[in-house]
């Protein structure tokens, strides 16, 4: 029995397991993103270099200006500091950029970053946004250690300032295959790097709550719908007792 | 008299578990009740309008488009005005009771600067929209001191949006929520600016 | 008050004796036996999923549009603009893998008690179509969020029956409506998905039930409990459905629906198993993903066909293999020689047999999520061949077997004697 049971857990294990030591296509180890969707400061950090940064090229079609109130703005606040694109808070994030000039200046347009959490993972978002390094082979000067020959320059270059990163390969006895890298600063940006994993960190936060903005809601109500549910298993249950008392 | 106990357990049991059964119920039918209203896009595309009416001539008649429906922003002249003040018996709600204009709308005028009548143009009766008659007399009649013709049912409005009496429209036009944000911007569908 | 309802009941009774006929016979006065235990509630909890299903689907295809240019932006819509639409959605696509979990599970008691057995082969037969219908119903409204694994999923699906030799291409071509899965595809997928499958299952439910409620249900000990009836001409060891087993049934419901619930409000993706990453990026037809699996409820199926190699530098001996791996199950009341019924009475050829099943199943199923080169390759003295590849061949064969060799273990196999009367 002990057997069947190991064989039956085996692929549910390795599936488990599998996750914990994942790696991007570049085969660079990502590391787990330290986000915290409760954190209010931090979606609000975010969610200002999310419209600093990132919604010059990107855009976010599917999130509205408006929900930001889930982050404890106001409708003022929202127009005040954070919209610079569209002038009603009921309207989207959409990009001033269109597909056709994205294509000729980065070869294909920039995605859409509504869900893109959702698609790449906050670990992996992560990990990108702070493995950009010189290259002077590429048609933007910059490559991605994630995201080998990524068409995406370094936005926030002038905060982390410009890397370099050689790549060691070493071959063990039995053969394998390693690799080691190593980064170097090439200059400094305005923020330290605590400081600039804490943007990063912000932001990744952000972009995981607008590819879900009801993630948290949907814990609470989730709570609520299993108390609800608990109480009408011990009623039913204690039914179903008493009408099978009958059954011999 | 045990059998009697045994019964009533049961039936509170079923009660209970019905009860909480309907109330789990009611619980789950919530999104799906939820989900027949607007939608956020909907409500983003029904938010309130800024109409311009710096270009509007004396006696014009701005249409301008709020929620899917027209508003109308007449531009009124004296003549205009004065015309309001002589309808006589012939309007069914003059002091305009029902109340289908903001509190700071209901005067003769039905506006809240006498120059400028802002209203949904859609009749109360069935939801046509009526026809612009500013111009006294002409096709409406010896009598008609200007104002709006339902094409529909034949339902008569001065230039304050009140019905006449006889009329099939019961009552008068609907003034919506305004706010002039300059001399010259109305912000249509919301009283005060930003919120 | 009672009065008035009574005259009112006895109105409707009068000019529709039917509804009290049709209760009786299917609910109140259905004796079922009295020893269902576990396995036995997956019926009507597939019918509660069922249920589930058609109430989402409906308020989703409110604002869902079946558009290429529109799909996936209107799933995104629902699950932000519309109030409570991330719910009905989640609700949708849990339901979804949680039907196959249901179905599953319903199969296997079958294949546990001899549920499929004599006299209850039609019940099988209807049920298999189910499970046929359930199968076309998940691959068609897999396609309408319109993401890149809908896309590609059904592009590699479709491109399956282009491999069948002769009317292949033209049966490919007639299926998308188009050269590639396109916007013509997606909207007759839709039609498919929201009605015309729906109708068909409906029916199979009806006629699955209709043949089960005139022979009578099983039980875990495989015995007829009609041989043996009372005085008043119902079976001794049966109970009315209705009280007993519907008070019983709502506790494996609320019990269900609570798991559901675990699921849906707080692992909807269920590590991408049940919503897959790589479906929250919009279809593009120029942009194949890089490793593509379909669902987990396809996958035993997936690893069969790319377990067969192809032949004439065909795919049509995996895909046939794959269309057979589901046909067999039609054969099983038939390849089951058995004396016995239940597990219970059965001796160990069929014991192994069933667990060595179940096993290869559930490997199949895994192997099927993953790339081949999961588990790396065979040293040189197996010419270097993939690990994973290898396995899944075997357990391909282990699959077949099961079925194959049914009528000789289950021949050869030393039972023990059923008992007159069900155990408790």
């Amino acid at each position: 029995m002990k057997g069947i049971l190991s064989v039956l857990l085996a692929p549910l294990a390795a599936v488990l397991f599998s996750s914990l030591a994942a790696a991007s296509e570049g085969g660079y180890r990502l590391e787990r993103a330290p986000i915290d969707p409760t954190d209010i400061g931090s979606l609000q950090a975010g969610a200002r270099t999310f419209v600093n940064y990132c919604l010059n090229c990107h855009g976010a079609a599917y999130m509205r200006y408006n929900r930001l109130t889930d982050l404890g703005l106001t409708e003022a606040q929202i127009r005040d500091n954070l919209m610079f694109a569209s002038d009603k808070v009921g309207e989207t994030m959409k990009v001033a950029l269109s597909a056709k000039d994205g294509k000729q200046w980065f070869g294909a347009p920039p995605p859409d970053l509504s869900v893109i959490a959702r698609s790449r993972g906050a670990d992996w978002l992560y990990t990108y946004l702070r493995t950009f390094y010189r290259d002077p082979k590429s048609a933007t000067g910059w490559n991605n250690a994630t995201f080998p020959s990524v068409s995406m320059p370094h936005v926030l270059w002038a905060l982390q300032g410009e890397k370099g990163l050689e790549v060691v390969e070493t071959k063990d006895g039995s053969g394998h295959v390693s690799h080691e890298h190593k980064w170097t600063t090439i200059s400094e940006g305005r923020q330290n790097a605590v400081q600039y994993d804490t943007t990063v960190r912000d932001l990744v936060n952000y972009l995981v709550y607008m590819g879900e903005p009801s993630a948290t809601k949907r814990k609470l109500i989730g709570a609520a719908a299993l108390f609800v549910l608990a109480v009408l298993f011990v009623l039913a249950y204690a039914m179903k007792r008493d009408f099978w008392k009958d059954v011999h | 008299m045990s059998e009697q106990k045994i019964d009533n357990t049961r039936r509170n049991l079923v009660v209970a578990t019905c009860a909480a059964g309907g109330v789990a119920s009611a619980g789950a039918a919530v999104p799906f009740v939820a989900s027949m209203w607007p939608s956020e896009r909907t409500r983003a595309a029904g938010a309130p309008i800024e109409a311009d009416i710096s270009k509007l001539q004396p006696g014009e008649l701005g249409v301008y488009e709020w929620r899917g429906k027209p508003v109308w922003v007449l531009r009124r002249t004296k003549e205009m005005l004065d015309s309001l003040n002589n309808m006589g018996d012939k309007i069914a709600d003059p002091n305009s009771e029902v109340q289908l204009q903001p509190e700071y709308a209901k005067n003769e005028t039905r506006s809240i600067k006498p120059e400028y009548a802002v209203l949904v143009g859609i009749c109360s009766h069935l939801g046509c929209s009526p026809t612009a008659k500013p111009e006294p007399k002409g096709d409406m009649g010896q009598d008609w001191a200007g104002g709006f013709y339902c094409p529909c049912h034949g339902s008569k409005f001065d230039l304050a949006g009140r019905v006449f009496k006889g009329a099939p429209a019961p009552v008068n036009l609907e003034v919506p929520p305004h706010a002039y944000l300059s001399d010259t911007t109305i912000l249509i569908g919301e009283d005060k600016k930003g919120t | 008050m009672n009065g008035r309802l009574m005259a009112l009941w006895d109105w409707f009774d009068a000019r529709m004796p039917s509804a009290r006929e049709q209760w009786n016979q299917h609910v109140a006065q259905y004796y079922a036996p009295k020893n269902f235990n576990f396995w036995y509630y997956f019926g009507s909890l597939a019918m509660l999923v069922l249920a589930i299903q058609i109430v989402s689907g409906i308020f989703l295809t409110i604002n869902y549009k079946p558009d290429a240019n529109l799909a996936f932006a209107s799933v995104e819509y629902i699950m932000r603009d519309v109030p409570g639409g991330w719910i009905i959605r989640y609700i949708h696509s849990t339901g979804g893998s949680a039907f196959f979990a249901v179905v599953y599970l319903h199969m296997f008691r079958a294949l546990l008690y001899g549920s499929h057995r004599k006299p209850r082969e039609l019940v099988w037969i209807f049920g298999v179509l189910i499970y046929l219908c359930l199968m076309a119903e998940a691959f068609l409204g897999y396609l309408l969020p319109w993401g890149q694994m809908s896309y590609w999923g059904a592009q590699v699906i479709v491109n399956l029956f282009a491999s069948i030799t002769f009317i292949g291409p033209d049966l490919a071509l007639w299926i998308r409506g188009d050269y590639v899965v396109s916007d013509a595809t997606l909207n007759r997928f839709f039609a498919f998905h929201v009605i015309a499958i729906p109708l068909v299952l409906l029916g199979l439910v009806a006629v699955h039930l209709l043949a089960l409620h005139d022979v009578g249900s099983n039980n875990p000990d495989g015995i007829e409990i009609k041989k043996t009836k009372g005085p008043d001409g119902h079976p001794l060891d049966g109970i009315p459905f209705h009280p007993y087993y519907t008070v019983k049934d709502v506790v494996g419901v609320v019990f269900f629906l609570a798991i559901f619930a675990l699921a849906m409000f707080f692992v909807p993706e269920m590590g991408g198993y049940f919503l897959e990453y790589n479906n929250f990026v919009p279809a593009d037809p120029l942009k194949t993903p890089t490793h593509i699996a379909p669902l987990w409820y396809f996958t035993p199926f997936y690893s069969i066909l790319r377990a067969v190699p192809p032949l004439f530098n065909s795919v049509f001996p995996g895909v046939a293999m794959m269309g057979l791996s589901t046909m067999i199950l039609f054969l099983l009341p038939w390849l089951d020689r058995s004396p016995v019924k239940s597990i219970r009475y059965r001796g160990m050829y069929y014991k192994t047999a069933l667990t060595a099943f179940i096993v290869s199943f559930l490997i199949l199923g895994y192997l099927g999520t993953e790339p081949t080169n999961v588990w790396g390759q065979c040293g040189a003295w197996l010419g270097g061949a993939e690990r994973a590849t290898v396995a899944a061949r075997v357990f391909t064969l282990i699959y077949f077997l099961f079925f194959l060799l049914m009528p000789w273990y289950t021949t050869a196999d030393k039972c023990l004697p059923e008992p007159e009367r069900v155990t408790s």
